[in-house]
């Protein structure tokens, strides 16, 4: 059997210069289900494909509120995420109480990847096997940021990550420079049609998907169910007239390496539940 | 103020206390072998004596050296900040040149009254978060506002541990084109407002600001009533002395100024005899 003997534990460097455990984890947020983010020069919207466990079960949840500023979305192991999002909480709170002011988002970033940082140096230690996307707007304006289990952490002015996120990207790359002047009702359309890209099996409908919004004036909102579907049935019927002149990209083929990562369907449950 | 009459050294000054004039300080000795004994002979003394004895330190909750009353206005341009320059030794006037104003970061101003390490302490504070900011890189900077209440929780923070820092501070600042006036005391008490003073100063000077204080008044007729509430100040209040500095924070920044005296005029009559309109005095 073949088997690599440098994947063992994350401070250990293979000879080629890699540590397998840090691109493991990194290989767990793609199995996650897709999750975008985009932004304005007044909004940011997250939205994300949400994933249930089993037919009875109900769809896991991916956006987390963490203050009134501030939202992220994760995609990977739901558990490390919450333990982030539970931190991310914290650090708000502490700085509202001592500083009576929000805490900058590109602050408390920083603290998350450093804290990513350090499980990626001690032995004893797993990374988190998690992506966040974190959405904010502070004194300096709207923020969107990837935070990475390597301890990286990267400002986007639109991102997916997660299972067929490729496809996603395509389309934020495609559009992304009408994106700064747009209303917030165009950020969720963009945001959705992104997200359909990446969408496996089946349509987006307004309990598989959910939207979170922030911005100027604006307090993170998360929309799901019925206040998502007003968005979801615009989205059809604009999807509807545009088949006759715009064609979907390919998307199969440009999201071929992720696709491979993502698991088939009606799998056994796994261990660590992913979302 | 200096602690009431715990028995000190005449010689040696408040909070050192000599041995033979402490209770527990013979029996100490005896127990342990306390590092301040001479080994030599000599009189042994030590240092704020309840600690090691048995008890927690005791020497930060008085203050030694104060300043007195810090006051302070909004104006047109921003805030104005003035204090006198003294630091008493209980009431020995000991140091004639202490200055109890300082920036901290581009548009905040602290004054401080009250114990004067203690000050030092909350400067060491707000230096660190400003260096922090600094070390950030990210272009972002403690608002007023935001030292303003870091600095109530911090009192009342340490107040909570029965170990206040023995200041009344006033805080100002002008950013983005809004001047910022606070003021925090010694046990986490604090207010915004137009105009704020510490000590004395919220009795002897507050009752003009009240009367001639308005936020579009000029940069000259806001000194000229902080003047008079210096001059007034340092009429009624014994721990002061003549010897004044004015800062003041706007949209260009912090500055303070050289210090400088007022001229006083001392032949009103309600100063021949004082006592002779207050009923109940000597």
């Amino acid at each position: 059997m073949f088997r690599n003997q440098y994947d063992t534990d994350c401070v250990t460097w293979s000879p080629a210069g890699r540590i397998h455990q840090i691109e493991y984890a990194m290989e767990a947020v793609k199995q996650g289900s897709a999750a975008v983010g985009l932004k304005s020069k007044k909004y940011v919207v997250l939205a994300t494909l949400k994933r249930a466990a089993s037919e009875l079960s109900a769809y896991q949840r991916k956006v987390f509120k963490i203050d009134d500023h501030m939202g992220i979305a994760i995609s990977g192991l739901t558990a490390d995420g919450r333990v982030l999002s539970r931190y991310m909480r914290r650090e708000c709170i502490n700085h509202s109480f001592v500083y009576d002011s929000p805490l900058s988002v590109g602050r408390l970033v920083l603290q998350v990847a450093d804290k990513a940082q350090v499980c990626t140096q001690r032995s004893w230690k797993r990374p988190y096997g998690v992506g966040l996307l974190v959405g904010g707007y502070d004194k300096t304006g709207p923020h969107l940021y990837y935070n990475c289990p390597s301890g990286n952490y990267y400002e986007y002015k639109a991102h997916a990550m997660g299972a067929r996120s490729q496809a996603a990207k395509t389309y934020l790359e495609r559009k992304f420079e009408t994106f700064d002047d747009a209303t917030l009702e165009e950020l969720i359309k963009h945001a959705l049609f992104s997200l359909k890209e990446s969408c496996t099996d089946g349509e987006l409908n307004s309990k598989n998907c959910s939207v979170s919004v922030v911005g100027l004036d604006t307090p993170f909102d998360i929309l799901e169910g019925d206040t998502l579907k007003p968005h979801i049935d615009a989205l059809d019927a604009e999807d509807a007239g545009a088949m006759e002149t715009d064609t979907a990209p390919a998307a199969p083929a440009a999201d071929a390496p992720t696709d491979e990562a993502a698991p088939p369907e009606a799998e056994e449950p796994p261990a660590a539940m992913e979302s | 103020m200096i602690p009431a009459p715990q028995k000190h050294s005449y010689a040696l000054g408040p909070g050192v206390v000599a041995p033979a004039m402490h209770p527990e300080y013979g029996r100490a000795i005896q127990e342990l072998n306390n590092v301040n004994y001479p080994k030599a002979g000599g009189q042994p003394f030590v240092v704020d004596a309840g600690h090691g004895v048995g008890g927690p330190h005791q020497h930060t909750q008085y203050p030694y050296v104060t300043g007195t009353s810090v006051l302070a206005l909004k104006y047109k341009d921003g805030i104005m900040v003035a204090c006198d320059t003294l630091g008493s030794y209980g009431s020995t006037k000991r140091y004639k040149s202490m200055e109890r104003m300082k920036p901290v970061g581009k548009f905040t101003l602290i004054g401080a009254s009250g114990e004067y390490s203690d000050f030092h302490y909350i400067m060491k504070l707000l230096d660190e978060l400003t260096t922090d900011d600094y070390c950030h890189d990210d272009g972002q900077n403690l608002t007023p506002t935001e030292i303003y209440n870091y600095l109530t929780r911090v009192m009342y923070n340490r107040r909570n541990k029965f170990d206040p820092l023995w200041n009344s501070l006033v805080v100002g600042g002008f950013h983005n084109g809004e001047s910022f006036l606070g003021t925090v005391g010694m046990v986490g008490t604090c207010y915004t407002d137009s105009h704020v003073a510490t000590g004395f100063g919220a009795h002897l000077a507050r009752p003009l600001f009240r009367e001639k204080q308005y936020d579009d008044m000029s940069e000259d007729e806001a000194r000229a009533l902080l003047e008079d509430g210096l001059r007034v100040c340092y009429y009624r209040d014994k721990n002061s002395i003549n010897k004044f500095q004015i800062a003041k924070v706007t949209a260009e920044g912090s500055t303070i100024s050289e210090p400088y005296a007022l001229i006083t005029e001392w032949g009103y009559e309600a100063f021949v005899n004082p006592a002779a309109a207050a009923v109940g005095t000597w």
